[in-house]
């Protein structure tokens, strides 16, 4: 099992955070693990991505252009990051930020989510991220609820664990969208 | 005890140094190696070490050769532009003899460049920068384990030729984040130092210098340290070698490009083209018999770096006359994507120039 995702956003959009679950709960599970966060002046320009490499195999490059799926969650980042994903990989954007026209692949599987609105649905827009983290899992089909249900505690700095209740409550709701294809996907 | 943690590259050089024993860290903050001071700030003085954020780099190699005549193990680490102010202070530790572990988590240059991975200090670190006859030892790790592990044996060569160590990795390498073991191999000694300037009271006086005025003093001290060059050389060379039995090809990279090249090559191999890998760990000593017997054979090299070609002269002077030497490099923060390396497997064995 070898899988790629570039995580991409703006600061605030948690993306570092759900990059940091999956990759711990993927070294949980057993896997091999490469976690490529974006560093220097693209942070303080407020940019932020994650190149994260999940395997069961020794990691070799922890670089990637063809990643097998993209989390896009705003514009800037399907712009960016559309044209990379693989031929018949997985392009989940967030299409409370990014409009469903910037969608023009017809070779890859699209799940446009709007993930600001499901997570105002559930109490914060803070939880936009984990909307998307449940959507990978779901359809990347690499890791359970229960995996990284069970590395939230690691993971969480000590003055947000009260936020876990509400941001597993969010994974799951991402789940739940990813797996009823309530989503509208490009073509529709 | 074995658990894996997952570690940033440069948060396991820093940790490495503690369990090393290297209680004395001076150093001044550039990116992208700022984690480094930053972690060692915060966790030094629990353990009862000093942390000194100094005024300059050019101070941080002086404190630094200070508390080396002193017998302890210490550490400083910098990027590009303050790897060059230390230069004068590495040559004279070279000189006097003192060993001393210096990290450079590269940036791109020259001048003040950019923050973006390379290994363009390549030739700095392995061919001198500063003044004089001498040699660092020079460590290139490849993961984040190799971060930690590396550091504990930076210290280790050090302190057993008394000399200079450098590890030199690109930011990429310092930056990014794999599951780690933070737990030494086997456990660290710290052997006695019966050179050190520890306070004369009660024994003969002792010595530490770099200056040679006398007749010929200074070319049997010169000859002195050739000898303890060519014992490094003989005695201490680490390289990883990967799938070279059956190679048609052999890529020869170090840091971020070899863990590129590994992909490149598992993607080579399923489309039946058969390379091979020869990854230096140390850069001096350099893998010279390696590369030579190797290239003997196979007579296809592929070099591949973060630079406009440092090492490959190195694996020019290595390798078997009759050996092609090819080269791919990425400079000023570029860096190679597995197929483009790819795609210089297929060039290099398509043949071309030397």
């Amino acid at each position: 099992m070898y899988y790629d995702v570039i995580m991409a956003g703006f600061g605030g959009q948690g993306i570092q955070v759900m990059s940091q679950i999956a990759a711990v709960a993927a070294i949980k599970k057993g896997f091999n693990v490469t976690y490529l966060p974006s560093y220097g002046v693209e942070k303080r320009g407020g940019r932020t991505n994650v190149t994260l490499v999940i395997a069961d195999e020794a990691i070799g490059s922890m670089v990637t252009n063809h990643p097998k799926c993209v989390i896009a969650m705003d514009t800037v980042a399907v712009d960016k990051y559309q044209k990379l994903v693989a031929p018949r990989g997985l392009l989940i954007m967030n299409s409370s930020l990014a409009p469903d026209s910037m969608l023009h692949r017809d070779d890859i599987e699209p799940l446009a989510l709007r993930c600001n609105d499901e997570a105002q649905a559930l109490g914060s827009a803070m939880l936009s991220g984990m909307i998307a983290l449940g959507a990978f899992l779901q359809r990347s089909g690499i890791l359970g609820f229960s995996d990284v249900e069970s590395v939230m505690e690691d993971v969480t700095p000590e003055r947000l664990i009260k936020t876990i209740p509400a941001n597993l409550e969010a994974i799951r709701r991402g789940i739940e969208i990813a797996a009823n294809g309530s989503a509208r996907s490009a073509r529709e | 005890m074995t658990e894996k943690k997952l570690t940033k590259g440069n948060i396991a050089l820093a940790e490495g140094s503690i369990q090393a024993g290297c209680l004395l860290y001076f150093g001044y903050p550039i990116t992208p190696q700022s984690d480094i001071p930053e972690y060692l700030a915060q966790n030094l003085p629990k353990i009862g070490g000093t942390f000194v954020q100094a005024e300059s780099e050019i101070a941080s190699i002086n404190m630094v050769m200070g508390a080396s005549a002193s017998g302890r193990r210490t550490m400083t680490s910098s990027s590009g532009p303050g790897i060059s102010l230390m230069q004068e202070g590495l040559s004279y530790l070279a000189g006097s003899e003192l060993p001393a572990v210096i990290v450079n988590i590269m940036r791109c240059g020259p001048g003040l460049g950019g923050i973006a991975p390379t290994q363009g200090d390549y030739n700095q670190a392995v061919h001198g920068g500063g003044h004089g006859d001498y040699r660092n030892i020079v460590l290139a790790p490849g993961s984040v384990q190799e971060m930690f592990d590396l550091t504990i044996k930076a210290f280790e060569l050090a302190d057993k030729y008394r000399n200079p160590t450098m590890i030199i990795a690109d930011a990429m390498i310092g930056q990014f984040q794999e599951p780690c073991r933070l737990t030494p191999e086997k456990p660290v000694e710290l052997a006695e130092k019966p050179w050190a300037l520890t306070g004369r009271k009660g024994r003969d006086p002792r010595l530490v210098k770099s200056l040679y005025l006398g007749d010929y003093e200074q070319e049997e001290h010169n000859l002195l340290l050739k000898k303890k060059y060519d014992e490094i050389q003989d005695n201490e060379v680490m390289v990883e070698m990967k799938n070279l039995d059956d190679a048609e090809l052999i890529i020869v990279a170090f840091g971020t490009p070899s863990r590129v090249a590994k992909t490149a090559i598992g993607l080579a191999r399923e489309e039946g083209l058969k390379v091979g890998l020869i990854r230096p760990i140390t850069l001096f000593p350099f893998p010279v018999n390696e590369i030579y017997e190797h290239s003997a054979r196979v007579k296809n090299v592929l070099v591949v770096e973060m630079n406009t070609g440092q090492m490959v002269r190195d694996v020019r002077i290595a390798a078997h006359k009759d050996a092609a030497i090819h080269f791919y490099g990425r400079p000023g923060g570029g860096f190679p994507f597995p197929d483009d390396v790819l795609n210089e497997i297929k060039t290099a064995l398509g043949g071309g120039p030397r």
